[in-house]
């Protein structure tokens, strides 16, 4: 398989007569880790929940592990497998336990069985430090703990590429660390992730590129040092300044 | 004049007080104890209705009760997910079905079902079959719009999360929506049996064996051999063995739900 794992060419949704992504090219190569920055509005959740289509475009072309997703008759749900998820409000299915949150889809999506599936979800637990969680219900986890569950149910599927939509947004910020950690380690490990966030640092440390959008364009993209540290738009640099130092800006000044 | 509103509100309590002792001696004084004793309460024509009463008629109310539940609550899932579908004609079906049986009195469908269905299908069901169909094929309708709400109340991230690890749509319905809107709808479901319980009393106009009648009918066949109405008093409070404890349970659920201690706490 080639080293691009996801390509966007010429990506248009919009919503109603609201145009949310207007001609959106962007490419992913395996292993690379993609921070999607940009005030809210910008359409940055947007262009991520179309990666997997949970969103249908419009218009333009999408291909992930050489599967063309934008193809009509293209097999969603077996593109889907490869193609791990991550939500803000983290989505555990509230009516089973962890457990049970990390087998269901092995079981019935990819046929694995009982014993199998349940040595990945425990394997994968470890990775996020739950171990022995595995028995508890979603609503008697934390934030954070339930974030890492939701991220140990994405692994379990083998996925080849994680898609993070906003994953610390709706954490406390005690609990936000523990969520950075497992996808720092999991970007060490050569995951290919494409991650929206808000976490200036983490995507300064962490990304491997950069891209800020406003406006349903992609303005600015480069390696993280450059995007962040010297953004050559005037947009980004607005937009930057206010996250880094939002104490010293009125609530009138332009974004 | 200067009341204050506390004093004035008191006054107004005294006076409902008042006139609702009023009319408890009134009532008290001009019904005749002795005669209401013997309609209601003849002890002889209690014993003897016993133990026919619970081994049969109660017996049979809840055997047809349940029976129709089932059948009403896989018809009213059915109607719910047509009533949710893409597809413009199961909507059609499914509104008119539910507004159908919503709008007309349950008898007039017991009757439709008891004398229509062998007719148009030259072919006579057993009685306990018509008892299902009338009774489930009425709780459906009801049911249907019970189910609806609880499967849109679900979250629709619940679902976005299923799609995203591969699942189909009827995969994601089955194994994480459906479940999950059961657990909403709980209590409302445990009211349409309570209701279910007291129309089961309509199936008195089908022609039953002796052996086959449920409270109402037992009560009032009961009723026409003796001179009180010893019998309608007893066959309602067997009725009341079964609603009060199902009403109970739903406010007990609906109060678990509602305080979210419903997951058993587990030891990590």
């Amino acid at each position: 398989m080639s080293d691009v794992c996801v390509e966007i060419t010429g990506l248009k949704k919009a919503f109603g007569s609201l145009e949310v992504l207007k001609n959106i090219d962007l490419t992913v190569n395996r292993g690379d880790v993609v921070c999607i920055i940009g005030p809210s509005g910008s359409g940055k959740s947007t262009l991520l929940r179309c990666v997997n289509l949970l969103e249908e475009p419009n218009d333009g072309k999408i291909v992930v592990n050489g599967v063309e997703l934008t193809d009509p008759d293209v097999d969603i749900d077996s593109a889907r497998t490869k193609i791990g998820m991550v939500f803000q409000g983290f989505n555990l299915f509230s009516h089973l336990n962890v457990l049970a949150n990390l087998t269901v889809a092995q079981r019935k999506v990819l046929k694995r069985s009982e014993t199998e599936s349940r040595e990945i979800a425990l394997h994968n637990l470890e990775r996020v430090g739950l171990s022995e969680k595995a028995h508890s219900m979603p609503a008697q986890l934390s934030g954070g703990q339930q974030q890492r569950v939701a991220i140990a149910r994405a692994l379990s599927m083998n996925p080849e590429v994680m898609l993070f939509d906003e994953p610390t947004s709706a954490l406390d910020p005690e609990l936000v660390g523990d969520v950075l950690g497992v996808m720092r380690q999991l970007a060490d490990e050569g995951m290919t992730m494409l991650v929206v966030t808000h976490e200036m640092q983490f995507a300064r440390e962490v990304a491997d590129k950069v891209i800020f959008m406003d406006g349903g364009y992609i303005v600015e993209e480069g390696p993280a040092a450059e995007v962040i540290g010297n953004p050559q738009e005037e947009r980004t640099q607005l937009f930057l300044s206010r996250v880094l130092d939002p104490t010293h800006h009125g609530p009138g000044d332009p974004a | 004049m200067a009341v204050s509103k506390r004093k004035r509100a008191e006054y107004i309590r005294y006076a409902q007080y008042g006139l609702l002792i009023v009319i408890a001696l009134l009532v008290a004084f001009l019904a005749d104890w002795g005669q209401i004793r013997a309609a209601f309460f003849n002890v002889d024509i209690a014993k003897a209705m016993f133990p026919s009463v619970i081994t049969v008629a109660l017996k049979n109310t809840i055997l047809y009760t349940a029976l129709g539940f089932a059948f009403g609550l896989a018809l009213g899932l059915v109607l719910a997910l047509m009533k949710l579908s893409s597809v413009a004609p199961y909507r059609w079906i499914a509104t008119v079905y539910i507004e159908f049986f919503r709008g007309v009195p349950a008898l007039l469908v017991f009757i439709g079902i008891y004398y229509g269905v062998p007719i148009a299908f030259q072919m006579q069901f057993p009685a306990l079959t018509t008892v299902m169909l009338a009774l489930g094929g009425v709780g459906a309708a009801y049911m249907a719009e019970t189910i609806r709400a609880g499967i849109q109340a679900v979250p629709k991230g619940q679902v976005e999360a299923a799609r995203s690890l591969g699942m189909s749509s009827s995969r994601a319905m089955i194994t994480i929506v459906i479940p999950q809107a059961f657990r909403i709808i709980l209590p409302p479901l445990t009211n349409e049996l309570i209701l279910l319980t007291k129309d089961s009393s309509l199936i008195y106009i089908l022609g039953l064996f002796r052996e086959q009648y449920e409270l109402t009918k037992f009560g009032r066949e009961t009723l026409s051999r003796s001179p009180s109405l010893t019998p309608i008093l007893i066959a309602g409070l067997c009725y009341l063995i079964i609603t009060l404890p199902l009403g109970y349970l739903s406010r007990w659920l609906e109060r678990r739900g509602t305080t979210g201690s419903s997951r058993k706490k587990v030891s990590a």
